[in-house]
């Protein structure tokens, strides 16, 4: 039994089923009460559940991070909603000094089962202060957990399994996804976190990617298709953990290798995922691994600038003929 | 109160520029010339013009997202600030920046900062370096009623007391922050108070009133210049448009917003001109012509502007591209 609707309507529908089956849950955050959610994801929830369990907070993200960190210790389930990727950085001190490390450094006694939720990515015109894509450096953390959803099922099943999880879960909301449509059927399990979905199978190329990129690649995919090149699309859907075991086998198909990714190439989960193909699938490479990434600039406001710092369907295909020359 | 005439038509005139520039960008806006987040400073003007009024040429001006009545009464050419907003190279910032991100050395103005409370730490340094060189200079420094929940105003404050530093904090405290309103936010919703706190001269003052304001800036940066130690003023306000252009302004009520309008800064400029000096004449419609040809003026050299190359775009990441 599915449903058509929107990715900001799924996490919603999401957050609302969570709070109505366990008193623990509440959402805490700027602006997710009154005025609806900065990327109106919260809208309506006021309303129905009050302002003690939507929480308004002040322009605190350290504070108030650390207050989710607080209440999950103590038997709560927080879901601490931050407005975008750029803002969190005021509150890296409590997410990687202390929620990422509290179960180890107490020797097992004490875990975070809290869920942090944010907006990431470009594409807005929003500039140098709101554009970045910081998700894979979140990943570099252990101790997080580091989800991606791309798709309406994935928005929805995410928060889910954030919530039953023990451990600090990070989800990275493209800000560009709020307005897609897609499927949503309630009644599926969920694939678990740390699994890698293969959205488009094929034999030539690996293009693994994750989040909005998602999209680009697939529609990359259909265009190389039409030259016969068929390229696999796997979604990532988690940074952390990674699923090695997908990305392999699909190495081993198609011995050649793409990796899409919004956030930057230096010291980038993108690299990381060249790093272990380097390391557990050398042999089957035909070719040089290729990455389509952003420019390494702090993204400029001008459209036409920002259009080409970001990965573009364009590059895709251009980048999945470079890993055909070689042969 | 005694008002004269030229002062009092100077300020109506920043203050009418700022509003009708305000109106301009909200209708490119709306025809997509203008993308990005867009946050409008009507009703506010007071504050910017009054504040500018009192800060010389060689002090330095930080500021938050919603600049753009700031830059145009530090004197950034409307030009300028228009071609930033359409994205051009010819704006303040190249069209790195837009609507958020003006920046004008020229003028001392260091922006157009857009992580709430990200502008203090900044003022802290740049007043201490005046201070460690000697310079007769102050660091004004602009930030929003919301500003004051982040570990970093309170920071600031400590450190600019602790070291005695010549910074004037300029908080528009116009009730809301987003959609979460002053009594939300604060415990202590008189902010003059926790300034205070930290040993640092500060005072309320109304901000929908020119005068006020300049005046109460004037007194600040001559205390400043010779004492050295930072003063805070904290200007009442009321943003009359949404937060930005996202906003459905579902969190108050529309006859507060209207109870508000009667202390327009331009009406309120009028009527105490009025009062002081009955029957003299500001030439509104003068002045609504003159402004308005600045603005149209603006416009087209905007839209008249260059695109940068793409081939620029890694331009500027670091100082060795940096035209000599
Ligand atoms: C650290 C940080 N958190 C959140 C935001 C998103 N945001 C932008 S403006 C704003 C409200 C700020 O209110 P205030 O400081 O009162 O200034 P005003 O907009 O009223 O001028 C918020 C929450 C941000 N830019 N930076
Ligand atoms: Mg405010």
């Amino acid at each position: 039994m599915s449903e058509t609707i929107t990715y900001r309507e799924a996490v919603r529908a999401a957050i609302r089923e969570a709070m109505e089956h366990d008193e623990r849950v509440f959402l805490m955050g700027e602006d997710v009460g009154k005025y609806g959610g900065s990327y109106a994801v919260s809208k309506g929830l006021l309303k129905q559940f009050g302002g003690e369990r939507i929480i308004d907070t002040p322009l605190s993200e350290s504070g108030f991070t650390g207050a989710g960190i607080g209440a999950a210790l103590n038997g709560m389930r927080p879901i601490v909603e931050i407005m975008t990727v750029n803002f969190s950085l005021l509150a890296l001190d409590q997410i990687v000094n202390t929620a990422a490390t509290m179960l180890y450094m107490s020797g097992g006694q004490f875990n975070v089962p809290l869920v942090i939720r944010m907006a990431t990515g470009g594409g807005n015109q929003l500039g140098s202060q709101h554009s970045h894509s910081l998700e894979g450096w979140y990943a570099h953390v252990p101790g997080l957990k580091i989800l991606t959803p791309a798709t309406v099922q994935d928005a929805y099943d995410m928060l889910h399994l954030a919530l039953k999880d023990p451990d600090p879960v990070l989800i990275f909301e493209h800000a560009l996804l709020y307005n897609s449509k897609g499927e949503l059927d309630r009644e599926i399990a969920p694939l678990e976190i740390g699994k890698a979905s293969v959205r488009r199978p094929g034999k030539d190329i690996s293009i693994i990617t994750y989040g909005i990129s998602l999209f680009k690649s697939l529609e990359a995919a259909e265009i190389l298709s039409k030259e016969g090149i068929e390229a696999e699309v796997i979604d990532l859907r988690s940074l952390r953990p990674l699923d090695d075991a997908t990305i392999m086998a699909s190495v081993s198909k198609t011995h050649r290798v793409l990796i899409v990714d919004e956030g930057w190439k230096s010291g980038s989960i993108s690299a990381e995922i060249m790093a272990r193909i380097n390391e557990q699938a050398f042999y089957e490479l035909d070719a040089p691994m290729q990455r389509v990434c952003s420019a390494e600039v702090p993204f400029p406001y001008a459209n036409h600038l920002e259009q080409a710092a970001l990965p573009q369907v364009e590059k895709i295909v251009a980048a999945g003929h470079k890993l055909m020359e070689e042969l | 109160m005694q008002i004269d005439i030229n002062q009092a038509r100077s300020y109506y005139r920043q203050m009418l520029l700022i509003r009708r520039f305000e109106e301009k960008c909200m209708e490119l806006y709306s025809h997509e010339f203008i993308r990005g987040f867009l946050h409008l400073y009507i009703g506010e003007e007071a504050i910017a013009v009054g504040v500018m009024d009192a800060a010389g040429a060689e002090d330095a001006v930080i500021a938050t997202y919603r600049e753009h009545g700031h830059a145009l009464a530090r004197g950034i050419p409307a030009k300028a600030i228009m071609a930033e907003l359409l994205g051009k190279v010819e704006g303040c910032s190249r069209g790195r920046g837009g609507s958020m991100h003006f920046f004008d050395a020229k003028t001392r103005f260091y922006g157009g900062l857009a992580i709430v409370a990200g502008g203090l730490p900044l003022a802290v340094g740049m007043a201490l370096a005046d201070k460690r060189m000697k310079r007769d200079r102050v660091t004004v420094c602009f930030f929003g009623e919301g500003a004051v929940a982040e570990g970093e105003f309170h920071e600031s404050l400590n450190l600019a007391a602790l070291w005695e530093l010549p910074i004037l904090f300029v908080c528009e405290n116009n009730r809301y922050a987003m959609g979460t309103a002053l009594e939300c936010s604060e415990s202590e919703q008189n902010i003059a108070k926790k300034a205070s706190a930290y040993n640092i001269s500060a005072s309320q003052v109304d901000g929908m009133d020119v005068f006020a304001v300049a005046a109460s800036a004037k007194d600040a940066i001559a205390q400043i210049k010779k004492d050295g130690y930072p003063v805070f003023i904290e200007c009442l306000t009321y943003r009359f448009r949404a937060h930005s252009m996202f906003d459905a302004e579902l969190y108050r009520d529309k006859t507060e917003v209207e109870q508000w309008k009667q202390k327009d800064p331009l009406i309120v400029l009028k009527n105490k001109l009025e009062t002081a000096a009955p029957g003299s004449q500001l030439g509104e419609d003068t002045l609504e012509k003159e402004v308005a040809s600045v603005i149209e003026e603006a416009v087209a050299f905007a839209k008249n502007g260059t695109l940068e190359e793409i081939a620029d775009l890694e331009k500027f990441v670091y100082s060795t591209e940096v035209r000599q």
